[in-house]
Order: structure tokens, then C-alpha cells, then sequence
């Protein structure tokens, strides 16, 4: 029985025909149960996480409709998004915040949906736990009423984020209605240069697309520095793909994800890994197999990034100058209202800036190498005083690495307290709110109005930029310390 | 269960005509504590709406009675961001059936239909000319007819048409929803899983 098999689960299907596919056709027609004419495909999910924001609503419509949860074991709770990251031994003290920890606790438990709340040695952010698990492997379609559940991409997944309903649709029928998006293709080739992060990558690639530049479409990540990149890079460059309006993107599992699968908690044993592994290995794209767009980059035109505006697109390596309005595609009106939010002008330089906050941490960089990167700069260091910074962990498998290996207590003699894990002031659903007016520069996804605070203002950056920023006080290029 | 069934709109139309109208503007992430859909519509783009002390921001759309409708019509790129069905929800309980932009992005494009509001893309000339109508005339009605896929402003006569897919447009004209359709194949759905094992 399928269930009974769980969680050594992966898929023998594969397509019978010759022609040349892709990794994404390859993982999709796999999953697709039903197609329906002129609409969507009954999209078959093996994996979905749930949190405490978008799934109480889900559980209602369930109740209101007396059904049931078709296969509870392969839905995961963890609580996140509402988290608070200090003194999370105490009782949450919003009643409201309680009260959907409460709910996702409860709604779990009865639907037997394991649950990693508050205070749980797995909880983290839902993006991080899922991975350190081994939950979530190549060839798998995995969703999350999260929109950044396209980091899971980074396994040869087929990951993106939903809405309720859909929440409501898998937890009661284990598929969604999803129409099949187009094909698209980033091959970046080339050397990285100093101090230039997988972060810098997405960012670069996003600035380049817009905001928009990939709605549509799922995106394959392939070229030379994707394959060199550690699976936490991957993850932070698919993670990013919903920032271009693509539903996901993912990257081919080739030695460096099997390595690091290996042996996590849920992650096939024995002659299952085996069996896995040998399925895992055809998941590429085959020469000659077409996509509806591809794009290439050369590495070496990346320089640390950072964004000057209110979405993800606005953004420029950190030595350049704002753009004008009139140089960039796009209404005026709406870039003038950006830039007038952000407190900055045309043709300013972004290095000098002065900055209030520094946040590391969130799905897009709240794993163990982000902040290895990032004790890398404040190592010997102070921060600077003014700096308010929040350092969060993604899980607290990340929060006992970075004790384990020493980097608490590089940032506690530069003068940086370590938080508890959560998504914190990545949107700001708990007390970690940035203030009006004040800049922040913020190793998260999203640099939308009031989106870490009402009136605050966000700058985008990896964690070299990040902690560069945390020790001068303003916007620093970080390769001055690499 | 779709919440409403749509067949033909006519109404006015309250215009924002700003780019990349993102989730995090249509309702914020400090207002999706709620653990039932009720009540959104008070926090539609509450940080667009409202000062800090709560009083109405006067130069808003939705704090102008001049402009009101069934029908909002967007900038370029509307609904990006998170994945919030809230935005969603906050719309509709607002008042709102229909969002017209000359593009949509995914997520909350999906989001809409599930709970009974359509989106519908119009090529970016007919939506300088709908901007342009209310403009001119806030009073003047725009037509959007579901069956036809047309939509009509009645202060030109200027008409186009618009794209859906045949599933989700009959849902939305019968008021029928995907988890009704989902549960129908149930026992499809259990045999698939079981061939998808090893």
C-alpha cells in the first residue's frame, strides 16, 4: 500500500517517449492524474508543509464540508510565520499569534498531521526543516500555502507556493488544479567574483528579468555555477524564483544533493537509497529538449547586489549608482513612488547610506552558511552602534550548528545576539518589526512597502553585505573586508 | 464552493492605476492573524488607506467617494508577492467581483478564482483607455460579460476580449468549486497514489 511505503517514496514513472524532455516535464508528467480539456491539469502532490497563517481557513472548509484528510502522512506542520524569536519557553503573549499556534496544533492533532510547534527541537522555518529533514527529495512535487516553497526547487523539485483553497484541496484529495506554466531556462557560466553569494546571483538575475520577467513560467536553473554551488546556495537561488513571478524553479540533483540527503532522518535507507538514487539520476534535462524562453548570464558581470527600491526587480550591484526612471522600462509614476517611499533620489549611490537595522535570517538565508558568511566579516569586528541587528536562525538544527561550530560566540564578542529561529522580520507577523522610516538591510526576499514594518524601508543583500552594513553602520561594499 | 456565481457585471469601476500592486499592499502581513475568513475587506490595503493614527489618507482611491464599483482596475503586474489567499479574501469583502490589469501574477491570479472573483486581463492599451473613461466620467460603467469573455465600457462602446479557461470559467458560471470536482474523483485520485509506488 502507498501509504504503508511512506516516507521512502519516489516515482518509477517516467516518460515513455523518446523525445528529448526536460527535468520539469520529466517530475510534472509524473504527477499528472487527470487532464482536463481546455483547463488544468489534477496535479498529484507528494509533499505538503502547512504553517499556522494560511492553513486554519483550509481546516474549516474542511470541517464545514465534513471531509476528511485523504493521506495525513504526507502533510508536515511546523509554526513560523508568527513566531516570536526570544523567550519562546514562555506563552506567546499576542493573544491572536496564540491563538493560530493553537489552531495549527489542534488541527493537526486531529487529522493525525505531524506537528513541529513552538519549542519542538525540529521547528523552524518551514523552507529550512523540510530540507534538513530529508522530507524533501528530488523528483517530488511539493507545495506550501507559502509562496517561497519554490526552495525546495533545489532538489529537482517541483515545488511553489498555493493559496488556501488549494491548501484545502490537498489536505482533502492529496492534489491541486494546476495548468501546466511554460518552460523557461537561466544558464549563468563563469567564476563568481569576491564576495559575490548565490543571493547576489538571484538578485542579479531578478534585476535583470524585473519582477514580473517570469510569470508563467518555471524555471530551470543550469550552467556551471549552479552545479558548483552547495545546496544551500540552491536553495537560496530558487527560493527567489517567485521574486520574478515565476511559480518555482528548480536545479538538477546531481552528486552534491545526493550527498547531502544522505543519511537525514527521513531521507530512503538501504536498498531504498539505492533504488532512489538510481531514479534521482535520470532527473535531468535531456540535450536538445526544448524551453519557451531561455536566458544566459556570465558570473563575472555579478557584483554584490543590493536593492534601492520596492520590489525585488529594483535592484543593482552595490557600487552602481540609482538608476534614472527613464532608463529603466516601466511607468515613471510608479518608480518616482517607489523611490520617494525609500527616501532616495535618481542617481544617488547606494554605498555610504546610512542604516538602522540589520536582519540575517528568513527561508531565502537562514541556514548554516549564511551565517558562517556572515561571522566571515564581524570576526574581530564590532557592530557598529547604532545598528539594531536581528540574527535568526531558519531551524534550530541551524541555531545548534552555529553554536557548534563557534559562531555564537564570534557574534557575541562583536556584540550580536542570537535569536531564536522563526521567519521573524522577514514580514513581520511578529514583535521583529523595523520602524517607519528606517532603513534596513535585510538578507530576506522582500523589499515591499511596509512589508517588514509599516513605513519601513528595505534593502535586499546577501549576508556578506548584511554584515558589512552590521559593523560600519551604512551600506558598505563587503569585498573592502573579503 | 465558489462563494458567488458570475455570469454578466456591469458597474463602475475604482481605479489604481499603479504597477506591481503587490500582496503585502492589498492586505498587510500584521493583519492575517485571523483563523477565519471574516472581516478582510476592513484591512484592504490598510497601509495605503490609513495614517498611522488611523485617520483616512484623503489622496486614496478607496477614501474617495467619487470612485466606487464592483470592479477595481489595476496597474500592470497586480497581485505579486506572497501567496496570501487574504489578498484575495479582502477584495471580495470589500465589495470587489472583478479585477481588471493588463497582467496578473500567478498565485493571486489562482487565488481569485477560488474565491469567486474574476480576473481579467486586458491588453495594456484598452486599460489606458479604461483609466482614461473613469477619468473623464467616474460614473461610467464597464460591462464585463463572463459567457462572451468580453468586456465593454460603456462610455466608448470600445469592447475586447479576454482569455479563461473553459474548466474554471463553467465553475465560476455554475458556482461549483475544484474541491467538489476533487472529491468526485477520489477514487481515481487512490488508485494513481498506489501506482505511484515502488
Amino acid at each position: 500500500m502507498w501509504e504503508q511505503n511512506f516516507p521512502i517514496k519516489y516515482f518509477k514513472k517516467i516518460s515513455m517517449s523518446n523525445k528529448p524532455s526536460t527535468l520539469f516535464d520529466k517530475v510534472w508528467d509524473a504527477h499528472v492524474v487527470r487532464k482536463i480539456e481546455d483547463g488544468p491539469d489534477v496535479f498529484f502532490i507528494d509533499r505538503h508543509f502547512i504553517h499556522e497563517v494560511t492553513s486554519p481557513v483550509a481546516f474549516l472548509g474542511l470541517e464545514s464540508r465534513g471531509i476528511d484528510v485523504m493521506f495525513p502522512d504526507c502533510t508536515f506542520a511546523t509554526a513560523d510565520h508568527n513566531t516570536p524569536t526570544i523567550n519562546q519557553h514562555l506563552p506567546v503573549a499576542d493573544p491572536l499569534s496564540a491563538n493560530q499556534l493553537q489552531a495549527l496544533e489542534r488541527n493537526s492533532a486531529k487529522y493525525g498531521i505531524s506537528h513541529w510547534g513552538l519549542g519542538d527541537p525540529k521547528n523552524g522555518i518551514v523552507h529550512v526543516v523540510g530540507p534538513e529533514n530529508g522530507i524533501t527529495l528530488p523528483g517530488m512535487t511539493i507545495v506550501c500555502g507559502d509562496s517561497h516553497t519554490s526552495t525546495h526547487g533545489a532538489f529537482g523539485a517541483i515545488a511553489f507556493g498555493i493559496g488556501t483553497s488549494e491548501v484545502e484541496m490537498v489536505l482533502s484529495s492529496q492534489c491541486i488544479m494546476q495548468p501546466k506554466p511554460k518552460k523557461m531556462r537561466i544558464n549563468v557560466n563563469g567564476q563568481l567574483g569576491k564576495a559575490v553569494t548565490p543571493k547576489d546571483v538571484t538578485l542579479y538575475i531578478i534585476a535583470q528579468l524585473t519582477t514580473a520577467g517570469a510569470t508563467g513560467y518555471f524555471v530551470e536553473y543550469a550552467g556551471d555555477v549552479f552545479e558548483k554551488m552547495s545546496m544551500e546556495g540552491r536553495m537560496t537561488v530558487c527560493n527567489m524564483s517567485i521574486e520574478m513571478g515565476a511559480r518555482g524553479g528548480m536545479i538538477a540533483p546531481d552528486e552534491t544533493t545526493f550527498k547531502y540527503i544522505n543519511g537525514r532522518e527521513k531521507a530512503p535507507k538501504g536498498a531504498a537509497w539505492d533504488k532512489a538514487l538510481a531514479y534521482w539520476k535520470t532527473l535531468k534535462t535531456d540535450a536538445g529538449a526544448s524551453f519557451d524562453k531561455e536566458y544566459n548570464f556570465e558570473a563575472a558581470d555579478i557584483e554584490p547586489m543590493i536593492t534601492y527600491g520596492t520590489n525585488p526587480g529594483m535592484g543593482m550591484g552595490i557600487s552602481k549608482h540609482i538608476p534614472k526612471a527613464t532608463d529603466l522600462a516601466g511607468g515613471v509614476a510608479t518608480y518616482e513612488k517607489s523611490l520617494k517611499y525609500m527616501g532616495f533620489e535618481e542617481d544617488q549611490l547606494m554605498i555610504g547610506k546610512k542604516v538602522d537595522y540589520v536582519f540575517i535570517g528568513s527561508c531565502t538565508n537562514g541556514r548554516i552558511e549564511d551565517f558562517r558568511a556572515f561571522a566571515s566579516i564581524v570576526k574581530g569586528r564590532k557592530k557598529a552602534d547604532h545598528i539594531t541587528a536581528w540574527i535568526v536562525p531558519g531551524s534550530h538544527i541551524v541555531e545548534a550548528q552555529i553554536k557548534e561550530e563557534g559562531i555564537l560566540d564570534i557574534l557575541t564578542e562583536a556584540g550580536f545576539l542570537l535569536r531564536q529561529p522563526g521567519c521573524s522580520a522577514c514580514l513581520a507577523m511578529n514583535d521583529d518589526k523595523i520602524p517607519a522610516g528606517k532603513y534596513a538591510v535585510s538578507t530576506s526576499n522582500r523589499n515591499f512597502e511596509g512589508r517588514q514594518g509599516p513605513g519601513s524601508r528595505t534593502l535586499l543583500a546577501s549576508p556578506y553585505v548584511a554584515a558589512a552594513a552590521a559593523v560600519t553602520g551604512v551600506v558598505t561594499d563587503p569585498r573592502e573586508f573579503l | 464552493m465558489a462563494y458567488d456565481t458570475f455570469t454578466v457585471l456591469t458597474s463602475t469601476a475604482v481605479p489604481l492605476p499603479i504597477e506591481n500592486v503587490d500582496t503585502d499592499q492589498i492586505i498587510p502581513a500584521r493583519f492575517l492573524k485571523a483563523t477565519e475568513r471574516k472581516g478582510f475587506g476592513d484591512n484592504l490595503f490598510r497601509d495605503w488607506r490609513y495614517n498611522n493614527d488611523e485617520s483616512p489618507k484623503k489622496d486614496f482611491v478607496l477614501n474617495n467617494p467619487i470612485y466606487s464599483g464592483k470592479i477595481l482596475v489595476g496597474g500592470t503586474n497586480f497581485g505579486s508577492g506572497s501567496s496570501r489567499e487574504h489578498a484575495a479574501w479582502a477584495i471580495y469583502d470589500y465589495g470587489f467581483r472583478c479585477v481588471v490589469s493588463s497582467f496578473f501574477a500567478d498565485i493571486f491570479k489562482g487565488n481569485a478564482i477560488n474565491v469567486g472573483i474574476l480576473p481579467v486581463q486586458v491588453s495594456e492599451a484598452f486599460l489606458v483607455q479604461i483609466f482614461k473613461a473613469i477619468e473623464a466620467d467616474p460614473a461610467t460603467s464597464i460591462t464585463v460579460d463572463l459567457n462572451a469573455q468580453t468586456i465593454k465600457l460603456a462610455a466608448t462602446g470600445a469592447t475586447e476580449s479576454f482569455t479563461i479557461n473553459g474548466y474554471k470559467k463553467n465553475n465560476l458560471i455554475n458556482g461549483f468549486d475544484d474541491i467538489d470536482y476533487l472529491q468526485a474523483m477520489k477514487e481515481d485520485i487512490k488508485a494513481f497514489a498506489t501506482t505511484h509506488s515502488i
